[in-house]
Parts: C-alpha cells; structure tokens; sequence
C-alpha cells in the first residue's frame, strides 16, 4: 500500500485542479454568453424582477391562473415533492379535498378536473400546467376580472408552449409568463 | 399522449445507436491504438509527470486492487474533512452549516462508492466548495475508478496466459479524460444554454407577483449535472435532482441528461466485444441487458401512463397519466422512461418522485437495481454481468457434462465460490438490512414514526427500497423517508461500502486468476458464449438468483399494495 499512497496522493491533487477548477471554468466562461449568463433566467415586470422562467411560484389568489399544488408552498430555496404514495389513505383525502375545493371556486367546470391542479409535482416548483390545466380556469377568471371568457380563453391559447416537433413531450403553459400577460390585458 | 411514445422510442433508440460507435472508441483508447482524442495525450502525459506514475507499468491483479482501494481510502479522508468543516470553508454564500459526523460519514461513502444516496438537501446541507471539490470530483473519480476495474477484466478475459494485466492509472486517467470530462462538458453546455444556472452567487430574494417573498437557490449546477448524468453517479445539485426546473430546465434536457445515464454503460458492453475483437460478444451481453431493461421499462411506462386508479375513482382527468411527483413540462412517459433508466444502471438520479410511482413501477424500478446488471453502473455494471456470466458457464457446464470453461479457461471451484458469494452477497444485504429495519420499526413504532411517510405495504416498501438503493449503489429513494437519522445513516453507509467494493475485488480477482491459467483454443466441444442460446441462459440465471430471491419481500411491499389499490 505504501508504495501506492504517494503517486495516489499527487494524482488526487493534479485531477482537483482539471476536474474541479479546469473544467468548472470553462462551463463557467460559456455560460456568461448564455440567457441569463449562467444566473438562472430572471422574469421582470414594471422594472423589478418578479421571479425566474424556469421557477414555478404560488399563485394562489382566485384571480390569477394557480399553479400546482406544492410540498414545499413553492420555497425556491428547498425544493421537494410530496412523496405520498399512490395508496396512502390521507393522500387521497387531500386529494378529494382538493377536487371539492376546485369545483367550489370553479362551479362552472364541466367534466372531470385535470389531474396537475390537485396533485403536488415531483420538484414543488413545477411552473407549468397542461393547457387543460389553464383552460379549467377561464370560467373563474374571466368572472372576477369582468373580461369576456373568449378573451381569457384567447389568452391561454397563445401562450401554449407546443412540444419540440409533435412528439418530443407534453403541450405546456408557464403560469407565470401567463399571469403576467394576464396582468396586462386586465390594465389595457 | 399516446404520440408521446414515439419519442420515448427515438430516445432510447438515439441512445443505442450512439452507444455502438462509443463502445468502439472505448475499445479503442483501453487497448492503446490510434485514435482522435490522441490530441489529450500530452495533457495526460502532464499528469502523469506530475503524479510521478509510470502509466506503462504493468500490474497483477493484486496490484491493480491495492493502488484503486488505496486512492479510494485518500479519496474518504478528503471528503469527511471538506463536509465536516465546509461551513467554514470558502464559496458558501448561503451560509449552510458543516455536516454532522454520521451524515457526512454517509454522505461521503455514497458518493465515493458512486451511489450518491443523498440524505441532505443540496440547496440547505451542502456548499459550493463541497458540490465541486468534494461531490463532484468524486463523481469523475469514482466513474474512472470503475471504469478502470472493468478494463482489467476485459484485459484478462484475452487470448493466452498471462499474469499482467495493464496499468490501474492508464485506465483510470484515460477513461476520466478520453471519456468523462468530454462528454460531461458537452452536456453541461448543451445545459447552460436551456437555463441551467453555472454560477458562484447565492441564493436571490425576490416578491413573486401575487406579492409572496421567496427566494431562488442558485449555483455552479450545470458543471456537476453533466458527470452526474454520464458517470452513473446520480447525486444531484438540487434536492430534487432532475425534477428541479433549474437541474433539468426542458423536455430536451430530460431528453440529452436520459440518454447521459444510458450511454456508457450501453456502450461499456459493447466495448467488451471490441475490445476481446469479438463483436458478437458484445452484442450477446448487450442483447441480454436490453432484454432485461425493457421487461421492465415497457410495463412502467404503460403504468404510469394509465394514472392512479384511487384517483379516476374520484373523478379525475388523467389523460395525462399519473402525475402525483411528476413535472409538467416532462410528462407521465418521459418520468418513467427516466425511472428505469436510472434504476438499471445505478444512476439514482430522479426525475419525478419515486415515492408516488405507481406500486408496481416502484417494483420494476426496486427489480432495476436488484438484477443491477442491466447495463449497471459505468464499468461495475459489466463485472456484476460478468459473475452471472461464471455462474452461467458453471450450470451450462454441468448440464451438458464436462469442465465448464470459459473463452479458453477453465472455471474451478475457487472462481465459482467467490463468484456465488458475490451473487449471493447483494440479496443478503438488502434482504438482511430490510429484515432488521423492519424489526426494529415494528418493535416500536412510536419512537421510528418519523422514518415513514406513508403507513402500510407502502412504508415496508420504502424501507426495503433504501437498502436495495444502498446495495445496488444506485442513490435513488422512496425520498418519504426520513432517513437522515444516526441508524439509517450508519447502516446505509455500512451496506455501500460492502456493496462497492467486495463486487469489485471479487471479478476483478476471478479475472485475474483465469488469465494466469492454461489457454485451450476453442474446437467443436467447446461452449460458445456468444450465442442466443447462453445468452438466454444468462438472463435466466440473473433472473433466477437475483430476482426470486426477493420475490417474498416484494409481494409484502409493491404487490400487496397493487392488490389493494383497486386495479
């Protein structure tokens, strides 16, 4: 063991300096050209930042389209799912409060509730829904900012995210890009 | 969603076709001829100047054991001391506390033995110095370290007699620069442009619209997600890897970090063909995982496409499939063409919550890693193969009645027993751990009620799941476990370090007492291994030993709960 102690020692040090100081820095220095330029997308709204493309936040007030549910109430710093199993007997009860709940602010709703807005996702920061997801709450918000349904509906439909070429994953809406064009059509 | 499905096909089909010219290379720059990358050879003649080793210097079996169990033994050293103090250290800008003594002992082990079980949260438990000098650099590491074992398994598996078998170094440098670091920078790029952040600032505050305050962990993710994905490691920079928006921003980084777990190994098995310049080799043992790896990924994905029955009873839309722990923009499919992925290769990185898969994908992802031979982990997912190959030759042998023999030597008892005790080891950690656990919880509930997440068959699986994670060094989990615990942390660490190295020492040893024994030309009599015929006995021996032996656990977990949910 000796004789393999000290080469095992220098190889350590020199694969440090190409492994974690070498190749973080060349990540690093491309990065810089990226979107965002490595610090994660930022969305603004009237000059101030309000949050991150890619990060789902709570919305929860009955006038803006709400995201998912969330294990960890959408703190950006603690990410985490559920991790209830399909079976639990308490999940499932959450799951039927949430349905009633849903069905309670949205009494127009036709037909079954879509699956996302009563189920918590994986990351508690999903910032997506299913176009059906927003299309479910048209009824509701067309109500409360007096707009005509149409216009709502007319809304969702242009900001539907299409998959990468038909079958390369789901149709997707982010809820904050929707929420805010939604902000801005309710100001006009 | 059904078109969905056509893409699920194209990537696994993407993976393959890239795994064939892989396998090549790999077979390339192990047996030292020409090729492309030959650009990097200065680079690595710089490293090995100033590591003082002479990378042509041949090894004995033995040998290459003791220089890989020493670095690895550095390696523990260097991350107990970097988690212990990282509070202190510098690039911690949220201010995150210095791991306790039995997490970072679990913490430390996980990701030396390339399983990356996590039992802290990477926004909260760790800093940056830690994520890229500790976490990360063993990611690299570990990759090449195993990497390294299966080239001197391969190199023994040679024609002729001989007792040396290459330089453990040349491997492991060659597989971390030739292969890794390229690959890995690839991705991470392809990553930072998607939105994945690479950066050394902290955590940002920020009002949300609606007027909430939250505030947005950052850091250097992109660099430490590519190894992650392509070195079978796992450990993610997020807590909850690649479900986070920012670890695995878009469908097509779920798609490129899917086919990063898939790719080295596919291609690890095809590089045996090549390398041995028998192809068709190759192709029996690729043949037999993939056969393996979609007896269980084509059930999943119908599963999880199909929703939670309890919760259609209720009247819920689930065209979408389940999508309890699932994210919008990856979808039911792609979450579970990721979870057997993750789970056949010892990968362990998660795209949605394994928690809240359906039972019985729970059990195909729990068969994943108790088989942990389907393509397996890059390089040790070739030698646990490589047991049931012995074990197969071994019966194959006695049934038609002569001295099994293996390409040209014979295999005798000293080769079967270690190869049995090495295939009989994995269940008996996981069943034995399990079985202790369980005892343990059901003697007294009250005081372990902090352990479970969901009460019934669900919890005994989630148990079960942590040990069969340890064991196949796979680092996934039933995350409802409340496993940073003194006992979990401990016994779990124990379970990975036999599982990572006896799995190691034992084919790396079998290798290399057959090379030092009398070589027999094939002739007629002689057992042909690449043909469907043994490679159909193989899938059954994996089956019969690795799986049957769990049959019981699993019908108290994952099958029980499938008969009570209301299929």
């Amino acid at each position: 063991m000796k004789t393999h102690l000290l080469p095992a020692f220098r190889l350590t040090l020199v694969l440090l300096i190409v492994c974690c100081v070498l190749y973080p820095a060349v990540v690093w220095a491309v990065a810089q050209a990226a979107p965002g330029h490595g610090q994660g997308v930022q969305v603004s709204h009237k000059g101030r930042v309000v949050g991150f493309a890619n990060v789902g936040q709570k919305f929860d007030r009955p006038e803006y389209f709400n995201s998912r549910p969330s294990a960890v109430d959408y703190h950006a710093d603690g990410s985490g799912g559920s991790n209830k199993g399909p079976s639990n007997p308490e999940y499932l009860s959450t799951v039927r409060t949430r349905v009633s709940e849903f069905l309670r602010q949205n009494p127009t709703q036709q037909g079954s509730v879509p699956a996302e807005l009563v189920t918590a996702s994986g990351s508690g920061l999903d910032p997506h829904l299913s176009p059906a997801g927003a299309y479910a709450q048209v009824g509701r918000i067309a109500r409360l900012r007096n707009l005509p349904e149409a216009r709502v509906r007319a809304l969702v439909a242009a900001h539907i995210h299409e998959p990468l070429v038909v079958f390369f994953g789901p149709a997707t809406v982010n809820v904050l890009e929707l929420n805010l064009a939604l902000d801005s059509l309710a100001n006009r | 969603m059904t078109i969905e499905l056509i893409g699920i096909l194209l990537i696994m089909g993407a993976t393959m076709l890239l795994a064939v010219p892989l396998g090549r290379y790999l077979a390339t720059i192990y047996r030292g001829d020409t090729s492309w990358s030959d650009f990097l050879a200065p680079l690595e003649r710089l490293l090995f100047r100033l590591a003082g080793i002479d990378p042509t210097r041949e090894m004995r079996w033995q040998q290459h054991l003791l220089a890989l169990l020493t670095i690895n033994l550095l390696w523990f050293f260097w991350a107990m001391l970097v988690l212990t103090t990282q509070g202190s250290l510098p690039l911690n800008p949220d201010h995150n506390p210095s791991m306790p003594a039995d997490q970072a002992f679990n913490t430390a082990i996980s990701f030396l033995v390339n399983c990356n079980l996590q039992h802290y949260s990477g926004e909260s438990g760790v800093t940056y110095f830690s994520q890229v000098f500790c976490l990360m650099f063993l990611q690299f590491v570990t990759a090449g370290t195993g990497m390294a074992a299966c080239v001197v398994v391969f190199n023994a598996l040679r024609e002729g007699t001989t007792e040396k078998l290459g330089n453990f170094y040349n491997y492991f440098v060659k597989s971390i620069t030739r292969v890794l670091l390229p690959l890995s920078l690839a991705l991470a790029l392809v990553l930072v442009f998607q939105g994945t952040p690479m950066t050394w600032e902290g955590k940002m505050s920020l009002v949300t619209v609606q007027g909430d305050t939250t505030a947005v962990s950052r850091g250097p993710a992109a660099a430490l997600i590519g190894i992650k994905q392509l070195g079978t490691n796992g450990g993610g920079f997020f807590g909850v890897n690649s479900a986070h928006p920012l670890e695995n921003p878009t469908y097509l980084t779920n798609a490129l970090e899917n086919m990063g777990i898939l790719l080295i190994p596919m291609a690890m098995a095809l590089a045996l063909g090549y390398y041995l310049r028998r192809p068709r080799l190759g192709w029996m043992v690729f043949g037999v995982m993939t056969a393996g790896y979609l007896l269980l990924q084509l059930p999943t994905l119908y599963l999880e496409m199909h929703g939670n029955p309890a919760l259609t009873a209720m009247g819920i839309d689930q065209r979408l499939g389940a999508l309890e722990g699932k994210e919008m923009r990856l979808g039911a499919p792609a979450s579970a063409l990721w979870a057997i992925s993750t789970t056949v290769t010892s990968n362990g990185s998660v795209n949605a919550m394994h928690d809240s898969l359906m039972p019985l994908s729970g059990m195909n992802t729990l068969l994943g890693m108790m088989t942990n031979s389907f393509y397996g982990g890059v390089g040790v997912g070739f030698l646990n193969f490589f047991v049931f190959i012995i074990v197969a030759v071994f019966i194959s042998g006695l049934l038609v009645g002569r001295t099994p023999e293996l390409l040209g030597k014979k295999v005798e008892a000293r080769e079967m027993k270690i190869a049995v005790i090495i295939a009989l080891l994995h269940p008996l950690l996981i069943l034995a751990g399990t079985a202790l656990t369980a005892y343990l919880y059901a003697r007294n509930p009250a005081d372990y009620a902090g352990w479970l997440a969901n009460p019934g068959y669900h919890g005994f699986s989630e148990m079960l799941y942590e040990f069969t994670s340890s064991a196949a060094n796979n680092g996934s989990g039933f995350e409802g476990l409340g496993d940073n615990t003194p006992w979990w942390n401990i016994s779990t660490g124990v379970v990975l370090l036999l599982a990572r190295y006896l799995p190691i020492i034992g084919p790396v040893a079998i290798a290399g007492l057959l090379a030092a024994k009398k070589y027999t030309p094939e002739s007629a009599g002689t057992l042909r291994l690449d043909t469907a015929t043994f490679g159909l006995m193989v899938f059954f021996v994996i089956w019969i030993i690795a799986a049957l032996a769990f049959f019981p656990a699993l019908a108290l977990g994952p099958l029980a709960e499938h008969v009570s949910i209301g299929y």
